[in-house]
């Protein structure tokens, strides 16, 4: 009975957490519907949502954002294929010696502690305006959380299970199979996840500071242009495409963590 | 055996030793590198980038811009730190509260801000405003969410306890709250610091008139690796400094807990 009252309580408590959430946005957008035509807010700094919503729209049907999210999904690709290959290698043959851990472990973490987009000029001026300086920055920012979790994963597997198996006469590739990577993937995959999200963010920032083409440089190209309704619709586009892409990883993430 | 590998012994009590050996042999694989095989215009070895510090620090502008950065990250972290430590409290301490605006917290968490960079500059201008301002939006959030974590595990019957027995709220902040939320809260700090140095730079890149972007953006558009590696390589080495100094301060405060 009490159960019952507890569970329906719970329920409504829910219900209104959410209609709390969908007011708060829905007043933001009222506000900002408000301030861009009654209150006088200047065009240029804030357009009107419905002029962002007509071309959002129009984004959308003529399908002129192809070209840009190809180049910056290629790049994503690109980028995050090279730093999980080099880091998941790395951090598992360091990982194999305490030794190791002990000396490359700081090194990668003081690493990590950089901003690295500080080199981006250095980027630049390696691999030019083009693709091939975003790939290398998100490769190389996004190595580090790969790198560091692998470490961490496979590092710190309890030493019993390794004897235990090894007693029981594991080859090398049984072990690794059915011992080290069952206790490594969870941390391992959340590396993946943080490499993932941080490769995104560092392609977007390189092609918005300095590029030729891709959804960043898109933004940037409409900015200066003051087509701002445009460009708002761009920035909503681009999130929405960061919080698919991000839920999508997350959701590989749990379920790489469930088996 | 062991006389035979003296120097592995050696070197095997001493991990530091072994990870400034690495160091070193990274230095002369880039100094092999920069003399020889790469174009002059694109990299410089490091003697003679460290041999040339001296020439970026004397030249006209660089200490002015470096104290504007520094100026620029210190105010951004400081406004980070009290917005975040104001909302968190705010959204962590009353469940429903919580219940409802953290996952709105989190949504705006996970958004690419670097996508909204122009708009910054359109809003606070190209001075120190718009870094600030950027800064500001890269630090808050994961202190917000550290400090709704931190006051999440607060047992509610030490809040009950202090209560009944009259402590005032100011009091209850204080003595229960407050200790309780610190290892957390140094987490965040740290965390938001790199926001902080993230957001600062990106704007930074992105458009200046007088901090160090200007400078990268000069130096290379003027191919000239050496003092743009100066500079870069002095913010890096700030970098790690600063996170070493917030990460001893946070298993200072964090004492408590264990000892």
């Amino acid at each position: 009975m009490m159960a019952g009252k507890e569970d329906r309580k719970r329920d409504r408590d829910a219900l209104m957490s959410r209609i709390v959430q969908a007011g708060f946005l829905a007043g933001l957008i009222l506000i900002w519907y408000l301030a861009s035509t009654r209150w006088g807010v200047n065009r240029l700094l804030l357009p009107d949502p419905v002029a962002v919503y007509d071309n959002l729209i129009d984004i959308l049907r003529s399908g002129e954002f192809i070209d840009d999210l190809e180049i910056t999904l290629g790049e994503l690709a690109a980028a995050f294929a090279i730093s999980v290959t080099s880091g998941v290698t790395l951090g598992y043959l360091i990982s194999r010696s305490p030794y190791a851990i002990e000396v490359f472990e700081p090194l990668f973490a003081a690493i990590y502690a950089i901003p690295i987009i500080l080199f981006l000029p250095l980027f630049v001026l390696f691999f030019g305006l083009g693709p091939a300086s975003k790939i290398a920055l998100g490769a190389s920012i996004s190595f580090f959380p790969v790198v560091i979790n692998t470490i961490a994963g496979f590092g710190h597997v309890d030493r019993l299970f390794v004897t235990a198996a090894r007693s029981m006469g594991a080859s090398d590739y049984h072990l690794f199979r059915h011992v080290l990577l069952p206790a490594a993937l969870p941390v391992i995959l959340t590396g993946l996840r943080m490499g993932f999200t941080t490769a995104l963010l560092s392609i977007i920032g390189s092609e918005t500071l300095a590029s030729l083409a891709g959804l960043g440089h898109r933004i940037v190209h409409l900015a200066e242009a003051m087509d701002m309704a445009r460009m708002f619709a761009y920035i909503v586009f681009v999130i929405a495409i960061a919080v698919i892409l991000n839920t999508i990883v997350s959701t590989l993430e749990a379920r790489g963590k469930r088996n | 055996m062991a006389r035979a590998v003296p120097f592995r012994h050696f070197l095997a009590r001493r991990a530091w030793l072994a990870r400034l050996i690495v160091i070193a042999a990274l230095f002369a694989l880039w100094e092999v590198a920069a003399r020889w095989f790469v174009d002059p215009l694109f990299l410089s070895p490091p003697s003679r980038v460290i041999a040339a510090l001296d020439t970026v620090f004397s030249t006209r502008g660089v200490p002015a811009a470096l104290q504007l950065t520094l100026f620029e990250l210190t105010v951004a972290f400081v406004l980070a730190v009290a917005i975040g430590l104001m909302l968190g409290l705010a959204v962590g301490l009353q469940p429903f509260v919580r219940r409802s605006f953290f996952p709105i917290v989190l949504l705006l968490y996970g958004m690419p801000q670097v996508t909204i960079l122009p708009l910054f500059i359109l809003f606070f201008g190209i001075g120190a405003a718009s870094k600030i301002a950027f800064g500001v939006t890269h630090g808050v959030f994961p202190i917000v969410v550290t400090v709704v974590a931190g006051v999440q595990n607060l047992k509610p019957i030490l809040l009950v306890s202090a209560r009944s027995m009259g402590a005032s709220r100011w009091q209850i902040f204080r003595h229960v709250i407050f200790p309780h939320m610190v290892p957390s809260f140094f987490a965040g700090m740290r965390l938001g610091m790199s926001g902080v140095l993230l957001g600062v730079l990106l704007a930074e890149l992105y458009v200046s008139i007088a901090g160090i972007g200007y400078f990268t953006t000069l130096f290379t558009q003027n191919f000239d690796p050496t003092k743009l590696l100066g500079l870069v390589g002095v913010l890096a080495a700030m970098a790690i400094v600063l996170n070493a100094v917030v990460r001893r301060a946070e298993t200072h405060f964090a004492r408590w807990r264990t000892g």
